[in-house]
């Protein structure tokens, strides 16, 4: 057998303090990034969001021979277009990115601002500019977004509210097939892996688009998963070692389940790899936020969620029978749970097979 | 055992027939050609629907200014309580509309004397006023639009809106358009998305080409003196006493002959224009309209006129109209212009039409938004995306191309990591996304970025299933149990967890599904299905390669490739 892992006994519950403490750092310097720009004068906001939420245009320009991003912005400040930023594209020798802000003023401009409208005299701007490059330049574009300010605001609180509706479900079902401070536990290490993406979104100002959202909603995915796999194993251990402390056993479930983690978070994350890779800059905001989410998701799990399972469970025993062991009693096996009794008994000595 | 892996295998097969023909037997009529690689990928593109970010296509939010809609409403209605009210033949000292914040009402102060409750009922007789909440206090009646009341009629506008975009594009011929209503209740929105329609300039301006008919009454003398016009607007609002009273208006007269083209309205006639004074409101509305036609009109070459019938209710309407006022002139109204003037010889039912000369195509496009409605109210459009099929055939290309390398990854590494299952594995894994995409085939669902997102989520999930599978079983064997029990186990006890985390994942997207849209909702379809194919590979199919691996006749198993 040829193995990563083998036969892992670390105390990762008594690490608990270093871990929550890194958790707490990287939260607190996302918080001050996200707060410190939005408060300080002269600062960007909050989060570089996209135009997707943020509202304005974005477009994209396909040339055949690209000229400096300096000619580009030249050419479409004497067409006119105000505060235009040219981007060139990742991976694409030919393709430009435009972005600009609302560019209707004054009183037309409040009227767009107030109804919501698109303002396409910006695109119609950029596609005369682009014209003056000629057959030469053979300037076309190639793709617009054009999101209206309340579009874009709807956008987010939806992207925002459903996936807190769909965190309640998780909360459920893991409380009916656990306890409830389980599904607790997993929800609160949900909220810190999401927290932490986004907070090095804030610190990097890397553009938070609607495939942002696609990747922050698979890391919730892989977050709650990783999470279940190792309460899974507490449960069963829970009911195989009776005797044994919860601190015990979920070390020990921690420990079985690493090759595990190991390897399929490494796995996730060499097909995000493959993202960043490949994937081209469509795929790039979301890539980046999963890779990052993968890391903290699988670390989470780790570091946080069993902790806060395992201090809340205990709390809870204290309040009520203290000094008592868990048992059967206080830990319930989740209902349609696996009859079958364990055959054997576990050594503790593990020993590989030939 | 036996028979139960025999019954197994079938299963499976059956499965990966079936996937594999969703998937890729083509829909029409299978030619040679079908089976060159060209042919195999035209199919794909074929059968798998693919979304506007990688198929290329417009995509527009648009919003219904409803409040627009309620406060011409609100102005109508109050005229035709003030008409209602002098029909009564009680004294009225104002009607009028109020609309602020909000608030839709229509205020009639009556003269000293009146009765409040008899003209309310008067008015009400004549007028239909079922939708709206009256009091009434000393002379002055109110009538107020209540909340409800709003949002249904904003609900109605917008869905007359639909109706009347659906119909306007239907006569240019989008293939596969979506139009439907748009966020959260009570937002008015409409979504169009239009495959393949990378310019949708020539979709907004038909879209919103006004052509709004009436036909109105023009205050003349009657016949035989010829009609009353007036050569500029103020010496039309000078015969009417130098203000204009609510229920007249001024409109230009646009004189026979003239070459009407629907988008010419700008351009200056050359002809002089003159001006009529029509009674507001109009008689009829184009909303009564039953058809309208271009007709070629006999004798003047290549000019071509509009006819049009009422519907029964208008015809009605019109005939008691024309009735009663035989030898008054009436006016044929085209997006406010008078285009022309006739007196009534007799009483006309449902039958009329717009002279002018019209050129073949602009009376064709003016008999086409004529029949299709005006627009209840303005439109706003709050998002416009366009995808031009090159950016959308990269999206794929990376996308696919990202899938493929990650893939790749995970095979070689279980190979490696797990050899013998490792294979076992990789079957599992392409069976799920085969199973997967014909999911997508089969319910028809559109496959969108953020969709591939859901994809490489489940295919994660499905290595994750295999994976703990397997370091289960590995774990069964080291406490030294025989291969038969340590697989049995590693299945039934991974089994748990496996459910648990794909149950959940399903909950979770069952949420996104209902209560997101667009991206969100791409993003569960494919997850869902990826997480339920994944139960069939990952679990049963995996298990049943090991059963039939475990139980080959004449061989005592002694070891397992894992």
């Amino acid at each position: 057998m040829f193995e990563i892992l083998k036969d892992v006994r670390i105390d990762w519950l008594a690490k608990r303090r270093l871990f929550i403490s890194i958790s707490v750092l990287l939260l607190l310097a996302g918080l001050a990034s996200a707060v410190g720009r939005q408060l300080l004068p002269g600062g960007s906001d909050a989060f570089n969001l996209g135009v997707d939420f943020k509202g304005g245009t974005v477009i994209t320009a396909k040339f055949k021979q690209r000229p400096t991003t300096e000619v580009i912005s030249d050419t479409l400040a004497r067409a006119g277009v105000r505060d235009a930023v040219v981007q060139y594209v990742v991976n694409k020798p030919d393709e430009v990115l435009i972005r600009l802000p609302q560019q209707s003023s004054g009183e037309a401009g409040a009227v767009a601002a107030e109804q919501g409208q698109i303002d396409l005299v910006g695109r119609d701007r950029v596609g005369q500019a682009l014209a003056t490059f000629g057959e030469q330049g053979g300037a076309e574009l190639v793709g617009t977004d054009a999101v209206g300010p309340v579009a874009g605001r709807a956008l987010r609180n939806q992207a925002i509210a459903v996936t807190l509706l769909a965190l309640v479900g998780v909360l459920l079902y893991i409380a009916s097939r656990f306890e409830w401070t389980y599904g607790a536990a997993a929800v609160i290490t949900v909220f810190h892996d999401v927290l932490v993406t986004l907070g090095f979104f804030s610190v990097f100002q890397w553009e938070v688009d609607l495939t942002v959202v696609a990747a922050l909603l698979t890391l919730v995915g892989f977050s709650v998963n990783d999470t279940i796999v190792t309460f899974d194993r507490i449960r069963e251990n829970l009911r195989l070692h009776r005797r044994d402390s919860l601190y015990n056993i979920t070390n020990e479930a921690i420990n079985q389940t690493l090759s595990r983690t190991v390897i399929t978070g490494g796995l996730v994350l060499l097909s995000v790899l493959a993202m960043v890779l490949f994937g081209g800059r469509v795929l790039r905001g979301f890539s980046l936020a999963l890779l990052i989410g993968i890391i903290v998701g699988t670390y989470s799990t780790i570091a946080i969620a069993s902790p806060i399972m395992v201090w809340w469970q205990q709390r809870l025993q204290r309040s009520g029978t203290p000094g008592a062991p868990t048992t059967e009693r206080q830990m319930r096996p989740g209902r349609g749970s696996v009859k079958r009794r364990a055959t054997a008994q576990r050594e503790p000595q593990s020993a590989s097979r030939p | 055992m036996k028979k139960n892996i025999l019954q197994r295998l079938i299963i499976i097969a059956l499965v990966t027939l079936a996937s594999l023909y969703v998937v890729f037997w083509p829909r029409h009529r299978v030619t040679a050609k079908d089976f060159t690689y060209q042919g195999i990928n035209d199919t794909l593109r074929e059968n798998i629907r693919l979304g506007l970010d990688l198929r290329g296509g417009s995509h527009l939010v648009m919003r219904v200014q409803t409040e627009d809609y309620l406060k011409t409403l609100t102005e109508n209605t109050a005229l035709g309580v003030q008409g209602a009210a002098k029909d009564a033949n009680q004294t009225v000292k104002e009607v009028r509309p109020e609309v602020s914040n909000g608030e839709y009402r229509i205020v009639l102060v009556a003269g000293d004397g009146v009765n409040g409750t008899e003209l309310r009922d008067n008015v009400q007789r004549q007028v239909d006023l079922s939708n709206w909440i009256n009091s009434i206090s000393s002379n002055t009646i109110t009538w107020t639009l209540p909340q409800a009341a709003q949002r249904l009629l904003s609900d109605q506008a917008v869905n007359q809106a639909i109706r009347i975009i659906d119909s306007r594009i239907d006569a240019v011929g989008v293939a596969e358009k979506t139009l439907q209503t748009h966020g959260p209740q009570g937002s008015h929105q409409i979504l169009l998305q239009m495959p393949g329609v990378d310019d949708p300039e020539r979709i907004k301006k038909l879209i919103q080409a006004e052509s709004r008919l009436q036909l109105v009454h023009v205050v003349s003398p009657p016949s035989p003196q010829p009609v009353q016009t007036y050569a500029t607007e103020q010496e039309a609002i000078q015969s009417v006493g130098g203000t204009l009273p609510p229920n007249r208006l001024v409109l230009p007269y646009a004189e026979r002959d003239e070459l009407t083209a629907v988008e010419e309205d700008n351009q200056p006639s050359e002809r002089p224009r003159r001006y009529v004074v029509v009674e507001r409101p109009a008689v009829i509305e184009g909303s009564e309209l039953r058809s309208a036609e271009a007709v070629s009109q006999t004798g003047v070459g290549d000019s071509y006129q509009i006819s049009f019938a009422l519907k029964p209710g208008g015809a009605q309407k019109f005939g008691s109209w024309t009735a009663a006022n035989i030898n008054q002139y009436m006016g044929v109204v085209l997006n406010d212009e008078v285009k022309s003037v006739a007196f009534i010889k007799s009483q006309i039912t449902d039958q009329g039409q717009i002279d002018g000369r019209f050129t073949k195509e602009s009376a064709e496009d003016l008999a086409l938004t004529l029949r299709s409605g005006a627009l209840p109210a303005s439109l706003v459009y709050l998002e416009e995306r366009t995808v031009g099929p090159s950016l959308g055939a990269d999206s794929i290309r990376s996308g696919v191309r990202a899938s493929i390398a990650g893939l790749l990854f995970v095979i070689v590494f279980m190979v490696i990591y797990y050899r013998g299952s490792g294979v076992n594995a990789v079957i599992a894994l392409l069976l799920n996304v085969m199973i997967t995409l014909a999911g997508l085939v089969f319910f028809n669902a559109t496959l969108t970025l953020p969709g591939i997102a859901g994809l490489i989520l489940g295919l994660g999930m499905a290595v994750d299933s295999n994976v703990l599978i397997f370091e289960r079983i590995r774990e069964e064997l080291r406490t030294g149990k025989t291969v038969l029990s340590a697989v049995d186990q590693g299945f039934d006890r991974a089994f748990v967890t496996i459910i648990d985390t794909h149950v959940t994942t399903i909950v979770s997207s069952l949420f996104l599904f209902i209560f997101g849209t667009g991206p969100i909702r791409g993003f569960a379809v494919t997850l869902v299905l990826g997480l339920l194919a994944n139960l069939f590979s990952a679990v049963y199919v995996s298990r049943t390669i090991f059963i039939w691996l475990l139980n080959r006749k004449g061989r005592r198993v002694e070891s397992l490739s894992i």
